[in-house]
């Protein structure tokens, strides 16, 4: 009587990825064109509306937005914007019972939690030990996480930036001005695509409202407390940032954070948007819009080959007890597909947002999770990190690669030397040390596995994705793990900043040194870094780091258990 | 360093007035004037009082009402909420069995029912406004049983509950659900105009 629902991947579900996929491609050219005028500085379309008021944030804040940075000066301006970044936000959590817009009278935050917030949103990572619909205040949420959405992302761009100069520049220190390119991302992209983002949201019924929550009588007479807020209007950014804290607890599938499969459609479009326009963007500023395709390329293939495994593997594993995949911690309107889509997404990317729970998908599919995270958010990757990330490996790859051949290796006409590779490096394993250590020290002490939710290599697997999705930025959870404990949120909180300030300083010590150098022209002997040979290699190189450093440890949690599930193991 | 931290104080008040003040304020006034019902949270009042969200699931257990999946939380939303189990959990595996069963016990329905997913496992926000059409379909007996329809009464219950089917929005995105709340409340009013 009624259609089928749930079970069989068919042509609806391809229909849904396919046209997903056609507007992150139609839509990365032009915002890639746009992005590369404005956090530039030049003229565009909304110069008329906003450039009056970039200019005055310039005059308030008494800046001159010409005023060239050398590397270590830009490094010092993002350091002291993110300390004191982190210093308010702290202090608005454990002091927001004395602040307004606190309609539910909540309590002050106790200190590591404020402590690991406050760290999570500064660094873009946006992990969530906090429930926001019973942690935080309205005025935390609009004037903390929301800001911090907007200034993380716009700082993960301006260090990109740093980078590309560095690339493109001839013997020259200067790497543009922090500020400058601070202001002209939030401004120029980050405020007006959230602003449409967010009307969209609302229309389809993501509330936006100060007042406080609503009392109902459910129809069998229960008392029903219903969360509400200024929900839409962080949403936006945090979807569009790569940030991915959610208003409430339990983010993206929440109905009042994502009521729709319209809303779930262009949250899920806004993760990649960004990161993918900013590839577009790197091609024209360095002059040749081939290096940045390639480079897309790379992204795009990993990102189809890494969603068809965690499809795969949710249609077709189960344990035997059941028949059908599973729906557990999926929403209804959305099922296996769009959560699947959602989580490949959010995992490649920075973001961390999510509209199912991780936590319980089939063991393949948290691999995918876990692995995209482990490539150090490479693939897309957060807003300017991601790709300063894989400008890192493309470094490593033509470095490599000159080895093979016995040349000096050089890239768009800078020769890579020992620095470079070697602060490239450094850059690159820095979160995977971070990770593993941690990982370590919560298996093996009592603090560390009081907080699981699972036992068997379950319970590892929750372990290592809490580090690996603060190591490198993404904030996504097994959120079974109970982390908000002194333990979990002070060594996340080391750990968000290791995976954040390491790869910083690598980008922009390897900006510097490259736009010191003078400029040689390509040989016979250069290796080109525009074709598709190129990007096999680069792909290469990402999968070997990744899977060296961590297969062991995958072995023991997700593998392990994709064959206990399906031998109808339980613990 | 010391003028970049003055600076960074300076930068970080001018971006917290813009885009922590002012913008969300901005959407507020907007949605308000333009969305009000949706801004609000889709609320459902009944003479006057406040029933429930139409986004947000709620609890029902009376055999005369359609059940929701199950959730972590319960339905009460402070604060949404999953379970988290993994699929090797041993818990996972208890409360499935035990919900299987007992759906195919209380709806009376032939032991080798198939038992459509999301009715066996609790959704991720524990606030699951919706379930799938084949979960609404194996209840229409035990809610006509419950309220005593004759076979006429269970035809326009069964059209009732077809036209609360949605389909996937813009014909082509998300699954097919039915909203329970509303079919439930539109089914009250159905025992009202019977009598």
């Amino acid at each position: 009587m009624f259609i089928a629902t749930f079970g069989i991947f068919g042509m609806h579900d391809i229909v849904q990825i396919g046209v997903f996929l056609l507007a992150l491609i139609l839509l990365t050219p032009p915002l890639g064109a746009f992005m590369a005028k404005a956090v530039n500085g030049e003229r565009n379309f909304l110069t008329p509306v906003l450039g009056g008021l970039e200019k005055w944030l310039y005059k308030i804040c008494r800046i001159d937005p010409d005023c060239e940075m050398d590397w270590k000066s830009y490094l010092s301006a993002v350091i002291a914007f993110s300390l004191v970044g982190l210093v308010v936000l702290w202090l608005l959590q454990v002091t927001q019972a004395y602040l307004p817009l606190n309609p539910q009278h909540l309590p002050n935050v106790s200190w590591d939690l404020a402590f690991n917030t406050a760290v999570s949103f500064m660094t873009n990572t946006n992990w969530q030990s906090y429930a926001g619909e019973t942690t935080l205040s309205y005025f935390v949420q609009m004037a903390g996480l929301t800001v911090h959405n907007f200034v993380s992302a716009a700082g993960g761009m301006a260090v990109l930036l740093a980078l590309i100069r560095g690339i493109t520049r001839k013997s020259t220190e200067g790497l543009g001005n922090f500020w400058a390119d601070l202001v002209r991302m939030t401004l120029y992209v980050l405020l007006p695509l959230s602003v449409i983002l967010a009307l969209i949201l609302v229309g389809q019924g993501t509330v936006q409202t100060l007042s406080g929550y609503a009392h109902a009588t459910t129809l069998e007479g229960q008392k029903q407390v219903i969360a509400i807020g200024p929900a839409a209007s962080q949403i936006a950014i945090k979807q569009l940032g790569t940030n991915g804290g959610g208003f409430f607890n339990t983010n993206s599938t929440h109905p009042f954070e994502n009521p729709t499969p319209i809303t779930n459609f262009f949250e899920m479009l806004s993760i990649l948007l960004i990161a993918s326009a900013s590839v577009y963007t790197y091609g024209k500023m360095v002059g040749s819009p081939r290096q940045g395709w390639v480079i897309w390329g790379v992204m795009l293939a990993v990102f189809c080959v890494m969603l068809g495994v965690s499809l795969y593997s949710e249609y077709n594993f189960h344990p035997p007890y059941v028949s059908t995949p599973s729906m557990e911690g999926k929403e209804t309107r959305f099922g296996v597909t769009n959560s699947i889509l959602w989580e490949t997404a959010t995992t490649v990317t920075s973001n961390g947002s999510v509209n199912s729970m991780h936590d319980s998908l089939t063991p393949l599919s948290g691999l995918v999770a876990l692995v995209n995270m482990m490539y150090g958010e490479v693939i897309f990757g957060g807003i300017g990190s991601g790709l300063a990330s894989m400008l890192l490996f493309v470094l490593l790859t033509v470095f490599i690669a000159g080895l093979m051949v016995g040349r000096t290796p050089e890239y768009l006409g800078k020769k890579i030397e020992a620095y470079e590779v070697k602060m490239s490096v450094i850059g690159v394993l820095a979160p995977g040390v971070a990770i593993l250590i941690f990982t370590a020290i919560a298996s093996v002490t009592k603090v560390g596995l009081s907080a699981l939710n699972n036992g068997g290599p379950h319970g590892l697997s929750e372990i290592l994705y809490a580090f690996t999705s603060c190591a490198a930025n993404n904030g996504s959870a097994f959120a079974g793990l109970s982390t908000n404990t002194v333990f979990y949120n002070i060594t996340q909180g080391i750990d968000m900043l290791i995976g954040r300030f390491v790869p910083i300083v690598a980008y922009l010590a390897v900006a510097g040194s490259l736009a010191n150098k003078k400029s040689v022209p390509p040989s016979a002997g250069t290796f080109p870094t525009d074709t598709a040979l190129f990007g096999f290699l680069l792909i290469g190189v990402i999968i070997i780091v990744a899977a060296l450093t961590f297969f062991p440890v995958l072995a023991l949690g997700p593998i392990v258990e994709h064959f206990l599930m399906l031998a109808g193991k339980t613990f | 360093m010391k003028k970049h931290i003055w600076d960074s104080m300076k930068m970080l008040l001018a971006m917290t007035v813009l885009t922590g003040i002012i913008y969300p304020l901005a959407m507020t006034g907007i949605a308000q004037i333009v969305f009000p019902k949706q801004a609000n949270g889709s609320m459902i009042r009944i003479n006057g009082k406040l029933v429930g969200s139409s986004l947000i699931g709620q609890n029902f257990a009376s055999d005369k009402y359609f059940w929701p999946r199950p959730s972590a939380v319960n339905y009460n939303p402070l604060p949404s909420g999953a379970s988290n189990y993994g699929p090797t959990s041993d818990t996972l595996k208890e409360l499935v069995e035990m919900r299987r069963n007992n759906f195919i016990r209380l709806n009376g329905l032939p032991s080798n029912t198939q038992v459509p997913p999301d009715m066996l496992y609790a959704s991720g926000s524990g606030l699951d406004p919706d379930i799938s059409p084949k979960a609404a379909e194996l209840q229409i007996d035990r809610v006509a049983h419950a309220r005593h329809f004759d076979a006429k009464e269970k035809r326009e219950l069964v059209r009732l509950v077809k036209s609360h089917l949605e389909g996937p929005q813009l014909g082509f995105l998300g699954e097919p659900r039915v909203n329970v709340l509303m079919l439930n409340l539109a089914l009250d009013t159905l025992g009202v105009t019977r009598k």
